[in-house]
């Protein structure tokens, strides 16, 4: 049991995610907005290792990622400033990224560090499902690292069986066929929503992408556990700043 | 036919695969299933094949070049891609790709284009079958080969500038692979070379195993011997080396020689040598090497062609260099413009910027009398005439 399977177990409905980039605005504001979500009360945090390039990623996302490159941040960095994370805070956190960083980093090294620095998940989404069970499986197990694995409304029932038997803590919901922050219509992917509730997974689901006011956060609450917002937070930081009176404010924006 | 295949899931060694996101999945999961059965079949290699002859131009001759012969005091021959419709090898693989893409019932087609010839072979192929396009290309590359940017628009295709990274060819193909996601169900993405997640490595070899399969026939009928000492090919992505090596990798004699772009020199931080610079990692869905930071991020290459600038190569290259089997050298940005004149002078043949990066590496070798050397000229320098017109003041 880990921070994410306890927060599954106490908690069913309207789970709030927030993503954000490490290291954006500024390289050293990743632990004080981890420290300011987990005041503003949402659930658990993806924290996003920037990569040059990626592919899954919409330009909001991408520019802060290539800001926080330059800023100076890198998987090495990450470790040493979430050396005293769980010092300040049990909320949940995820590491989310693409493989490569992660490839020079070490795998088993990467692995150790998130045990040893509280992480609780990741999400690694250009990682194969045949890759992850032969390099990464029985370590992730061993350890308590969640492994958590997308779906998108392309994906078919027999794959999403096999994802719901591999994915640990939860599976993320892709909302629409889209890169992150597409603001292609919510209400379009009913169907595909309601296709899902309706397998009865062993997995709670979050819902993200595209995720960005009230309206859309219930609306994707409506249908699973909860949601994730991401470029919509990153947007927030950008104009309003990293206070913790901004994203109080943001919170109570969704939340109300 | 001699074949080189990857393992099922697409890995040559340790390289290849398909390291793409779950919302790329189904079409790379469809593409995995149906590609064998669809390149293989009768139907479609005869119309590949017919397609190849009278709309492509094949077969390209191979032309034996007196004049570099006795410069470099060897037998030299010219594999003419630049002669093919639209003036490069790239139309090999998009007609293939083109046929692939109505048998999968696609309504629309995407790709990525460095030097613009892949995205005029693409935009040509998709006018011939009546299907739209839309090129993703670095605004750096825009300014550098517009003519075929206005090719391309002739041709009826959208061209779309990737303003993100480098404003190069990464760039390009990262905004190709978001359009694709964006657009899963009916869209298919051709890719212009030997890179990108599995099938695309393989399949694009097939297309262009062409060449190979030509030069052999027309070595035979030549020289009385199908094998050839040498093959020389720039290297990109891989695509044209691919094509003109596939029928000679399994011949224990013919040495195999590819030649990356060294920009400015491989240690002046200008440089697109990825295997002289590279590691080992993912790029673009498919492991391979990379040039990269010690932090993993992918680099921001260099070259003076736009179709050399790119930070990786296909997981073939990096699977025939590990083995031994190919040689990769590189050649500097001056090295290539000084071939390109030469064989321009000699021969009156203007090659692309990239074709002449394989050219530049004859000066270097040690040669025979008889050795018999091929080298691939990928294609025509037409859309290089901006850049050769700045550099010898014409
Ligand atoms: C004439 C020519 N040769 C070579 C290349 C490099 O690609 P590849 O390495 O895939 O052959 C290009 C790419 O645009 C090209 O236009």
């Amino acid at each position: 049991m880990n921070r994410i399977h306890n927060l599954f177990g106490r908690k069913k409905e309207n789970i709030l995610s927030i993503y954000f980039t490490a290291g954006y605005p500024s390289l050293d504001d990743t632990t004080q907005i981890i420290r300011h979500l987990d005041a503003a009360g949402v659930d658990l945090i993806e924290l996003g290792m920037p990569f040059s390039d990626p592919l899954a990623d919409g330009p909001v996302i991408q520019e802060s990622g290539q800001k926080a490159i330059q800023n100076g941040m890198s998987v090495k960095v990450l470790f040493e400033q979430l050396k005293d994370l769980r010092s300040s805070t049990e909320i949940p956190v995820i590491l989310m990224g693409y493989l490569n960083p992660i490839l020079q980093f070490g795998e088993e090294q990467f692995i150790e560090k998130c045990v040893g620095t509280g992480i609780d998940g990741v999400i690694i989404p250009d990682m194969p499902l045949p890759y992850y069970k032969e390099h990464w499986e029985q370590l992730c197990r061993k350890k308590g690292l969640s492994n958590i694995l997308l779906i998108t409304p392309e994906t078919t029932d027999s794959r999403i069986a096999e994802i719901d038997v591999n994915s640990d803590g939860f599976i993320y919901m892709v909302s629409s066929n889209s890169i992150t922050g597409s603001n292609k219509a919510m209400d379009l992917q009913k169907g595909y929503f309601e296709r899902i509730e309706k397998m009865e997974l062993r997995n709670p689901r979050l819902i993200g992408f595209g995720i960005h006011d009230q309206q859309s956060f219930d609306n994707a609450c409506s249908y699973s556990n909860g949601a994730i917002i991401g470029s919509a937070f990153i947007n927030h930081l950008s104009k309003e700043g990293t206070s913790a009176d901004s994203i109080q404010k943001f919170y109570k924006k969704i939340k109300p | 036919m001699q074949s080189f295949n990857p393992t099922e899931a697409g890995f040559y060694g340790e390289f290849g695969g398909a390291f793409v996101p779950e919302m790329l999945f189904p079409n790379v999961d469809e593409l995995q299933r149906e590609y064998r059965s669809i390149i293989h079949s009768d139907s479609f290699q005869e119309e590949f094949r017919a397609l190849l002859k009278d709309y492509v131009g094949r077969p390209t001759p191979l032309f034996y070049s007196a004049n570099l012969s006795s410069e470099f005091n060897a037998q030299i021959y010219l594999k003419r891609e630049d002669l093919n419709h639209t003036g490069a090898h790239k139309i090999n693989n998009t007609v293939g790709q083109i046929l692939l893409a109505k048998r999968l019932n696609k309504k629309h087609i995407i790709a990525e284009t460095g030097a613009g010839q892949h995205g005029v072979a693409t935009a040509t192929a998709c006018a011939l079958m009546g299907i739209g396009c839309t090129i993703f290309m670095g605004e750096v590359d825009i300014e550098r080969q517009m003519p075929n940017v206005e090719r391309m628009k002739l041709l009826g295709a959208k061209v779309v500038p990737a303003t993100s990274g480098s404003r190069t060819l990464k760039d390009a193909t990262n905004e190709a692979i978001r359009e694709w996601i964006n657009n899963p169900v009916d869209t298919h993405y051709i890719i212009g070379s030997v890179v990108g997640p599995h099938p695309y490595p393989d399949m694009v070899s097939k297309f262009q195993s062409v060449i190979s399969e030509e030069i052999k026939a027309q070595l035979k009928e030549k020289t009385g011997s199908s094998e050839p000492d040498y093959i020389l090919a720039c290297l990109g992505g891989g695509s044209n080396a691919i094509g003109a090596f596939y029928h000679f990798i399994d011949n224990g004699k013919t040495k195999l020689i590819a030649v990356e772009a060294g920009g400015e020199g491989v240690h002046s931080g200008r440089t697109a040598a990825t295997i002289a610079l590279g590691r080992k990692g993912i790029i673009h869905g498919s492991k391979t090497y990379l040039i990269q930071t010690d932090d993993g991020q992918i680099t921001e290459p260099h070259s003076i062609s736009a179709g050399l600038d790119y930070p990786g190569i296909g997981p073939v290259h990096a699977y025939l260099h590990d083995t031994g089997r190919a040689q990769v050298v590189s050649v500097t940005d001056a090295e290539a413009l000084d071939a390109a004149f030469q064989l321009s002078r000699k021969d009156g043949i203007i090659p692309a910027l990239e074709s002449a990066h394989a050219l530049a590496y004859l000066p270097k070798m040690k040669l025979r009398k008889d050795d018999v050397v091929v080298v691939n000229l990928s294609g025509r320098g037409d859309k290089d005439m901006m850049t050769y017109k700045k550099h010898f003041e014409l």
